[in-house]
């Protein structure tokens, strides 16, 4: 493990409450882990699983999602399809090899910028010690980069 | 070899079952008009050309090469350069050349315990000093080499540039006529082609479009196991819990599989638009689940999810069973950094 | 070593290289047949539901996909510990006949029946399936054409698809035959039966008329001693879809008859360094190399060996020629048994007959009353623990071995595919048509000829139907004296 890896999280906070939340952290100058990249959605209903697998070839060692409590969703259950499609793409991120802790899902209101603070620093404690993903590099490694030569005539 | 003047046409296979060269021989009296208008000058599957009279070949000597197959080894992708080199046209023809297809199911496993698998650890293996394939093996008379097995199988498109691609597993007779009647146009009578990396042979919707299965409202409550449920004939198999890939792949192939109560497995690709077939479908399965709603405490909202999510046996091996080469993460991690 | 490579072997299904070492006075020192290919079902399978695997193995081959679609569904039969309804199995044997016409005749007329019908040294050009549309003229082509057509349509309206179908599930189908399809089925296979008549006549006068031919196949360079194998019903009789696997010796005798189930007990796999694929032999006799005789585990499974390991085909047609195979090729018969045949290019024969067999087979099953019983697919509860199942593919026996846990999710898969059961016979044969052929290093081109038709006989998992075949083998043979100079080189319609 390099002593430079600072885990690389990218959060899809939702417009409504997730990213007030990040917000209100920032304005209430609460000190927490710079390392949450924050892409603001209108909803967490609105994460495509292929965000998060774009995220991680990337080079994202982890993904957080988060959004409204459920009953408090803007569009008022665009929160409960996130859940679905968050657990169903868990079971299968495990098959991929992909550890529990590298997606997170979070409930946040507006109001709670400590709590979205916390969590961002939990979770950048758990990647650390699970140490980086770089799944461009680590995994897939020089596969296909090297060119085969032709047999001339 | 005399030159007739006829456009050359080559068919060759990667990692491959020869389904798709039965495929063409399936497209049955239109063989005869194929065999007209083309002269076959390299098709390992019922001609005898051998690799060194391709090396022999001046480039883009070849108009047509139809190549399936995935590339598994080194053996697949030196021909995938040769071929390309040769051919004036490259075709990724069916699921392997153009998605991985059912051999990069391999993708979820690794090398090692593919050959621990298949070398030492099953029941009829006789195998105590653990020998292995080598890709140089030296025996009395002189030395027999192998191909590499790679660790990662790939898409033909990951190993050389292709000019379109047929998708299907194999792609449908009907289809494969059109496009060869397509590329007959072009090559002889200037008709013009479809632009270079276009997905020939089949449709842009969804497969949904071309199924007659009746469509009400897709909210499930559980999903049912092919063998746990005789479906109703009529209506959408979703509908009544039973996976079905049609709403995540490409039309093109007639909804065959639903039409004999079996749920489609994606073979015909991603619809247009999508890049990773399998996360759609994933995204699109959990949208219609109909478990958890906006009254429930956090806790119940999981638990009534996950009891849905947990009759989908294997999400990976299903969503992704022939695209895996194409998909975004495109192999398992396998804990070892490597490839 | 002065050394000779065929790469890649062709028409067949499959990669496959053969070196061919000459030692210095350019006689045959050693072949091998080397297997360049993996893929590796036998673990990514593995994570799977079981009831994929019919759909999933089916890509182990596109040209048999139905032998492995009904290995796979008679696993899971097995695996959940289901006895399938009466209308389930004649359903599925009657797709499965319908399979069988198709591979088998197509085989004949464009794979291994252009070395016969246009003779092994005739002109390269012409030795292919345009060669024999121009010998027995184009309409047969158009019979093949059509045979084909039909047996893919019953394949298509039974299994869903005319390549990779997807019926097959535990102790079921997935769809009945209706009345209408019935009838229309029952006139294909009326036809079926009459082309393949017909198929065995253009065989006895192309074939069986002609002297050299007969040399040829009787010849001691294309002959073998070894243990056949074939499934049997409970009459001995053979029978593609299930039975009892029969194991019978180079002396004719029955050597062990047991269920799919207790393979592991009988079959064991040797791995070699220089090839992908692994070689099967029978564990009571042991390995004792590439050998023939009765005390070498080497067995083949092809037509040829189910006719020896059976006692009779079960339908009449079929049965009358099996009779006048064994009779013309010189076979004694006691105890209601032929002695074996041994000549391994009779398989040609031998297949074509078995090709009369499951069109007689198609036809007697459709005709059945029960055909169109529309319960086929039963719900199954039971919870799956392990199973095996196995079918004759026409390349061989095929068996599929299958554990998984409490949810069905697979945890272990064992195969053991036609084709791999004559791993060692091809190399065999190879080794010995080349010894028998190569001579102070001359070699001609109906030589190279010759040495692929060791192959081909055993159709390995390729068949394919009218295509354009110019004919040509560019192959190019340098033979070196004991210092490395080049001294002839043969090419062959390189430019």
């Amino acid at each position: 493990m390099s002593d430079h890896y600072e885990p690389v999280i990218v959060g899809f906070l939702c417009n409504w409450c997730s990213y007030r939340a990040a917000d209100l952290a920032g304005t209430s100058r609460i000190k927490y882990a710079p390392n949450m990249r924050a892409i603001r959605v209108m909803c967490s209903g609105r994460v495509d699983p292929q965000f998060v697998l774009t995220a991680f070839i990337n080079g994202a060692d982890g993904v957080l999602i988060a959004g409204c409590h459920p009953g408090e969703c803007h569009y008022v259950n665009g929160n409960i399809k996130t859940m679905r499609r968050f657990l169903l793409l868990k079971k299968t991120l495990t098959q991929w090899g992909i550890e529990d802790e590298r997606v997170q899902l979070l409930w946040a209101s507006a109001s709670e910028g400590i709590h979205l603070a916390e969590k961002v620093n939990a979770m950048t404690e758990e990647l650390r010690a699970l140490g980086p993903l770089r799944w461009h590099e680590k995994v897939l490694g020089e596969n296909g980069k090297v060119p085969v030569a032709v047999k001339e005539a | 070899m005399t030159e007739s003047g006829k456009p050359k046409l080559a068919m060759y296979w990667g990692a491959s079952c020869g389904g798709c060269e039965i495929s063409v021989i399936n497209i049955h009296e239109h063989i005869l008009v194929v065999d007209e208008i083309f002269d076959i000058v390299f098709f390992p599957c019922i001609a005898d050309f051998k690799y060194h009279h391709v090396e022999s070949y001046p480039d883009k000597h070849i108009d047509v090469c139809l190549f399936n197959g995935a590339i598994r080894n080194s053996e697949n992708e030196e021909m995938a350069h040769l071929l390309r080199k040769k051919s004036k046209v490259l075709v990724a023809y069916g699921s392997c050349a153009y998605e991985g297809c059912i051999p990069a199911l391999s993708n979820l496993t690794t090398k090692d315990a593919t050959f621990n698998k298949v070398y030492f650890d099953n029941p009829s293996i006789d195998n105590p000093d653990r020998i292995l394939p080598q890709t140089s093996t030296d025996m009395p008379e002189g030395t027999l080499t192998l191909p590499t097995f790679y660790h990662t199988v790939k898409s033909l498109d990951q190993v050389v540039d292709v000019d379109y691609y047929l998708p299907g597993c194999p792609p449908e007779p009907p289809q494969i006529w059109a496009v060869l009647q397509v590329i007959v146009g072009g090559l002889l009578e200037g008709k013009p082609l479809p632009p270079a990396g276009a997905i020939v042979g089949a449709g842009t919707t969804a497969l949904c479009d071309e199924c007659e299965r009746e469509i009400q409202e897709k909210s499930i409550d559980r999903f049912y196991r092919p063998y746990q449920l005789d479906p109703d004939p009529d209506q959408c198999l979703l509908e009544q819990g039973i996976i079905c890939m049609g709403i995540a792949t490409r039309s093109g192939c007639g909804a065959l599989c639903p039409t004999v109560g079996m749920g489609c497995r994606g073979c015909y690709g991603p619809p247009e638009g999508v890049i990773d077939q399998g996360a759609k479908m994933l995204s699109a399965i959990a949208s219609v689940i109909n478990a958890g709603d906006e009254t429930m405490e956090d806790d119940e909202l999981e638990h009534v999810i996950q009891e849905v999510i947990d009759t989908i046996p294997d999400p990976a091996g299903t969503f992704y069973r022939f695209s895996m080469a194409h998909s975004i993460l495109r192999r398992v991690k396998n804990g070892k950094g490597d490839s | 070593m002065e050394r000779i490579t065929i790469d890649p072997i062709t028409r067949l299904e499959g990669h496959g290289k053969i070196e061919i070492f000459l030692d210095k006075k350019g006689n045959v020192e050693n072949a091998y047949l080397q297997i360049p290919e993996l893929r590796g079902f036998e673990q990514f399978s593995i994570g799977r539901p079981a009831e994929e695997m019919p759909r999933i193995t089916n890509r182990i081959c596109g040209v048999c996909p139905e032998a492995h679609h009904m290995a796979a569904t008679k696993a899971l039969d097995a695996l959940f510990d289901v006895e399938p309804a009466p209308v389930v199995k004649k359903l599925r044997e009657l797709f499965y006949s319908s399979f069988y016409v198709t591979d088998h005749s197509v085989h004949f007329y464009a794979l291994g029946g252009p070395d016969f019908i246009l003779g092994p040294d005739s002109d390269p050009a012409e030795r292919n399936i345009l060669g024999v549309i121009h010998k027995v003229g184009v309409d047969i082509g158009i019979q093949v054409i059509e045979c084909r057509k039909r047996n893919h349509e019953v394949i298509k309206i039974l299994g869903g698809r005319a390549i990779h179908p997807v019926a097959g599930l535990p102790g079921g189908w997935s769809r009945a035959m209706t009345k209408e399809e019935q009838k229309t089925i029952l006139g294909w296979a009326k036809e079926n039966v009459d082309f393949a008549l017909f198929t065995l006549k253009i065989f006895d006068d192309i074939v069986l008329a002609n002297q050299a031919y007969v040399d040829l196949i009787v010849s001691d360079a294309f002959t073998h001693e070894t243990y056949y194998m074939g499934t049997v019903d409970e009459k001995n009789q053979i029978n593609f879809y299930d039975g009892l696997i029969r194991v019978t010796g180079p002396d004719g005798k029955e050597f062990v008859k047991y269920p799919a189930k207790d393979y592991a007990k009988h079959i064991a796999e040797r791995v070699e360094p220089w090839s992908y694929l692994k070689f099967p032999y029978l564990k009571d006799v042991g390995w004792k190399g590439f050998v023939d005789g009765v005390d070498s585990g080497v067995y083949c499974a092809t037509p040829l060996s189910r006719f020896n390991a059976a006692d009779g085909m079960a339908t009449p047609k079929a049965q009358e020629h099996f009779e006048r195979f064994y009779e013309t090729l010189g076979s004694t018969k006691s105890n209601g048994r032929y002695s074996p045949i041994h000549h391994r290019l009779a398989t040609h024969w031998a297949r074509i007959i078995e090709l009369l067999y499951a069109a007689e087979r198609m036809q007697e099953l459709v005709e059945d009353p029960e055909i169109t019983d529309p319960n086929v697919r039963p719900i199954i509860t039971n919870t799956p623990t392990e199973g095996i199942g196995s079918v004759e593919a026409p390349r061989g026996t095929l068996t599929h071995h299958y554990k998984t846990d409490e949810n069905g999710i697979l945890t272990d898969v064992n195969l053991i595919v036609g084709t791999t059961n004559n791993n060692a016979p091809i190399a065999m044969s190879i080794k010995k048509a080349a010894k028998g052929l190569i001579k102070n290093g001359e070699v001609s081109e109906g030589l190279l000829n010759t040495i692929e038709m060791a192959f081909r006989n055993y159709d390995p998992c390729m068949s394919c139907a009218t295509h354009s075949l110019p004919g040509q083998m560019p192959l190019e043979i340098q033979i070196h004296d004991a210092d490395g100079n080049l001294i002839v080189t043969q090419s062959q319609y390189i430019d």
